[in-house]
């Protein structure tokens, strides 16, 4: 028993970080639900929060990467609002289908990233100065592409990217027996099963990993505390879509960020470009002399932002229904807060894609909490520099206490 | 009064030292005692335990964060950080070196430590004071001289004259000579006598024992984490004993036995030119040419700065320089070296002469490191197999014998040796076919580098070529079947193994 306790609190210290960035998402979110006498997990809000936050959880995803590999990305809310811009001048004022109008967006996406990238990688100028010359510029094209006007509206072909919800499959007599028996109004079953699902994924996924560590003698975690760090996150996610099916159903665009956050994670876990990633942040010089191709790979770091940067512009174009000048202004700072809330070291090399995602929740919920409560945007913006700035310093500390 | 000079006071006493990391016992009731007034040497195997326990003496495992105690001058000391231990005149020069590359000696000096006046400093005094320390250590540089365009050598001394700025009462050395070739060592060890004549008492740590005999007056040999003896120097101490007690057993011979099998050509080089990489009008390999058969063990001797790494990495995927002309010919046909990636494909691998910001991703795993250079030979589409990644690892963790609990330990905490056998590993595990390897051996102990030989020699029995450039004349002499010598980027003479000896490539370094 008591060697049991040591282990858990043994475990706990190494693992720190992790347990710490839960835990204060938890925390933060029972705070928020409690001071905003249940607002906070009412269905709509659930679905709002989701809708809110899509696009900074996307671009978090490509703000890793580039994080990952050592740089940084300052261009991703002014890159955001330029397509989300392009798209409604082609589809409003050229009439361009949607179906034709949304890939040309993303390879725009593509190309700008390239471009900045290639002159971080090729020509070896500090990722901070090309894409704050970015920012400028694309801030300023936006404004030029729409004449300092806001463009809309979209044709509901456009809108839906966001505002669509996943359609039913199931019998319509199941959900309303389930309504009945929840006592709600509605329910979508396929967005409940398919949270059953994800949380039955979520445990087998883990167990696999666990029993693979197990086979090598990896110092594994404690039973105890691997069921109830997995039963909490499955319990939250089954939680999460049972309240969203009380409601519309799932969001498209919870379907679109849950299977980027699968693809992305995989990547940069499982994958030989992902190990190379963080290879190349982890010592560049030494990744080149392992055959690396250092530059190729910082190239696409950059292009592959464009792309997020660019579907970002899109969610949140189809969400406000018009384009404006001001679109993700500013928004970068929320994203790359995000990546270094959930554990990405300045230096680069080291950084999880969940830990972005979590950061970009933590950052999401408090957002939304704070407006919920009425705080002024004052406040609001000091509170959340504050967080960042914790969540960092909690990593310098235990980094020193670990010697 | 009493202590300086004093041979028979205990100057330091360190007694029942634990020191324990996440899943590593590296020091076990560790017991050292050091005279006022002599030279001590500490021996032990990689990871034995010899930097943590420097570590702790010196305060950057603060007190609290180890069992045991450290008597200082008769006195228990408790040191909180590097800052303590220097106050009390412990002065540490670490493993790697820790100077400023671009800033000049005088301000490496007195970094931290500047002779200032209401925060201005005075640099009329501290180049003064910095000249009158460059010429207690010998070393004949101006003070506004940036370290950057210093040798390692160099570099060494300025650490010791940095330290002598400081009141210094205990000097610690942690392998100071791994980096240096025979004549720096010589003259390094000689100003520690010099310093011991002065009354100033040294550790000094080292695998190199032909200098530990040269210099100690005692030596404690730590083994595992323990010490194991101490030993009198002054009375004429062997080799031998010291590595009886180091590795826990006999070792009659430092080579192992080597079968010469030259084959067929395996690589070719002609005509190799190589620039500057920024000043352009210099030329730093001169019109080379070379070649290696299968099965054959390569040698190339020259001084530092001759340009063998720079040739080294010429080849390897055009890493240095510029304007690179020439060719390379592998199994008679031309190669493509002109990336990292194509020259690995090709079949060669370069194990550097600097691991830590060459050769590692310090803050990653030793499995993270034996893969990286190969991760197709762990992957399938793209995507990695984890298990396949842990075997390859693990299979040359026992292969080379790496001590470490598990290979998913970073590479950054292990010790030095430990260290130099991932990198090895890493390109191994790309199966070349010409390995060359830049100072394979530097700061590993007696029983590793025999089994580092012992590989050089399965690879050439398996037909493969190895190019090994070395500072370590009896390495070089005692692994190559030919040695090719090198002087100011030309090769200026080839010598068989028989023909080779110590004076004859000297003389044709010094001849040019
Ligand atoms: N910060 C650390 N975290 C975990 N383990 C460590 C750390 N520092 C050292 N170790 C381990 O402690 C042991 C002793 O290491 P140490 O660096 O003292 O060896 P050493 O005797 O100096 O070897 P070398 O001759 O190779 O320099 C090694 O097994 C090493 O892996
Ligand atoms: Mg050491």
């Amino acid at each position: 028993m008591d060697t049991q306790t040591k282990g858990i609190k043994a475990h706990l210290a190494a693992h720190m970080r992790d347990f710490g960035l839960l835990f204060a998402l938890i925390a933060i979110m029972v705070f928020f639900q409690i001071v905003t006498g249940g607002t906070l997990m009412r269905p709509v809000n659930i679905t709002n929060l989701f809708l809110q936050n899509s696009y900074v959880i996307i671009m978090a995803l490509g703000m890793l990467i580039v994080i990952v590999s050592g740089h940084i990305d300052l261009s991703v809310g002014s890159v955001m609002g330029f397509v989300g811009a392009l798209a409604a001048v082609l589809i409003v004022h050229y009439n361009m289908p949607v179906a034709v109008t949304v890939p040309i967006c993303l390879i725009a996406g593509a190309a700008i990233g390239g471009a900045q990238g290639y002159f971080v990688a090729y020509w070896r100028i500090p990722s901070f100065i090309v894409t704050l010359a970015g920012m400028l510029v694309f801030r300023g094209l936006s404004l030029w592409l729409l004449e300092g006007q806001s463009v809309g509206p979209f044709p509901k072909s456009f809108q839906i990217i966001s505002t669509g919800f996943v359609p039913e499959l199931f019998p319509a007599s199941w959900g309303e027996g389930l309504a009945m028996l929840f006592d709600a109004r509605k329910f979508n079953v396929l967005s409940f099963v398919l949270g059953l699902a994800a949380a039955a994924t979520v445990i087998r996924m883990g167990l696999k990993a666990r029993k693979r560590d197990m086979d090598y003698g990896i110092e594994s975690e404690p039973a105890g505390l691997f069921w109830a760090r997995t039963l909490i996150v499955s319990a939250a996610i089954v939680f999460l879509m049972f309240k969203l099916s009380t409601f519309r159903g799932l969001p498209n665009v919870v379907v679109t960020m849950g299977v980027l956050i699968m693809i992305y994670a995989f990547v940069t876990e499982r994958t030989v470009i992902g190990r190379r990633i963080y290879a190349l942040g982890g010592n560049e010089k030494a990744a080149k002399l392992s055959g690396i191709k250092t530059e190729r790979l910082t190239f696409l770091a950059f292009v592959n932002m464009g792309v997020l940067a660019a579907l970002a512009g899109l969610v949140f174009a189809a969400r406000l229904n018009t384009a404006t000048p001001k679109a993700g202004f500013s928004l970068e700072l929320d994203v790359i807060a995000a990546v270094f809330i959930g554990g990405a070291s300045m230096s680069g090399g080291s950084g999880k894609i969940i830990g972005a995602v979590v950061g970009a929740f933590i950052m999401g919920v408090m957002n939304n909490g704070m407006s919920i409560m009425g705080i002024g945007i004052d406040y609001q913006q000091v509170i959340k520099g504050l967080v960042l700035l914790a969540a960092v310093f909690f990593d310098v500390y235990n980094k020193n206490k670990q010697g | 009064m009493a202590l300086k000079g004093d041979i028979m006071t205990i100057l330091l006493e360190m007694r029942d030292i634990t020191k324990e990391f996440p899943g590593v016992k590296a020091l076990d009731q560790v017991n050292l005692a050091v005279k006022g007034g002599e030279i001590h040497a500490i021996c032990g195997e990689n990871g034995a335990g010899k930097s943590t326990l420097m570590k702790v003496l010196s305060g950057v495992y603060p007190a609290g964060s180890y069992d045991g105690e450290i008597h200082f001058e008769g006195a228990l000391a408790q040191f909180q950080g590097i800052r303590d231990s220097e106050d009390r005149g412990i002065i540490i020069i670490h493993q790697e070196l820790a100077l400023v590359p671009q800033l000049s000696i005088a301000e490496n000096i007195f970094l931290g430590n500047e002779t200032a006046k209401a925060g201005v400093i005075n640099w009329y005094e501290a180049n003064q004071r910095t000249s009158a320390l460059l010429k207690k250590v010998g070393l004949k540089e101006s003070p506004t001289t940036l370290i950057d365009s210093l040798g390692v050598g160099k570099q060494q001394l300025v650490e010791i004259a940095k330290a002598l700025s400081k009141d210094v009462k205990l000097l610690i050395l942690d392998e100071p000579t791994a980096a240096l070739q025979e004549g720096d060592s010589r003259k390094l060890l000689d100003l520690m006598l010099e310093l011991k004549a002065q009354g100033v008492t040294s550790i000094i740590i080292s695998h190199k024992l032909g200098e530990v005999r040269y210099v100690a007056d005692t030596v404690t040999v730590i083994r595992d984490g323990r010490s194991v003896s101490t030993l009198d120097a002054k009375a004429g101490l062997s080799e031998d004993q010291i590595v009886r007690d180091m590795v826990g057993r006999d070792m009659s011979d430092r080579y192992p036995a080597r079968t010469r099998r030259a084959g067929e050509m395996l690589m070719e080089i002609n005509g190799w030119n190589v620039w500057h990489p920024e000043h352009s009008e210099r030329q730093v390999i001169k019109d080379i040419a070379f070649n290696v058969r299968a099965g054959e063990v390569v040698g190339i001797a020259g001084l530092m700065g001759s340009g063998r790494t720079e040739l080294a990495m010429s080849i390897f995927g055009r890493s240095y320089g510029r304007g690179i002309t020439g060719t390379v010919k592998l199994h008679g046909k031309e190669a493509d070296v002109s990336r990292v990636d194509r020259a690995i494909k090709a079949g060669l691998a370069y194990v550097t002469e600097d691991r830590k910001s060459l050769g590692l991703i310090l803050d990653e795993t030793i499995r993270f490191n034996t893969t990286l250079a190969n991760l197709e030979g762990v992957s399938k589409g793209g995507v990695l197999n984890a298990n396949a990644e842990t075997k390859v690892a693990e299979g040359y963790r026992e292969a080379l014998r790496t001590r470490t609990p598990s290979v998913f330990q970073k590479v950054g905490n292990l010790s030095g040796g430990n260290q130099q056998k991932v990198v090895l590993a890493k390109w191994l595990n790309t199966s070349p076919e010409v390995l060359i390897l830049d100072e394979p051996t530097r700061g590993i102990d007696v029983g590793a580098k025999y089994e580092i030989y012992a590989i050089i020699n399965e690879l050439s029995a398996q037909g493969k070529g190895v190019v090994m450039i070395s500072s370590e004349m009896p390495e070089l002499l005692g692994m190559s079947d030919r040695i090719y010598v090198m002087n100011e980027g030309a090769f200026v003479g080839e010598l068989s193994a028989e023909e080779a000896n110590q004076e004859r490539i000297m003389s044709l370094i010094v001849n040019e």
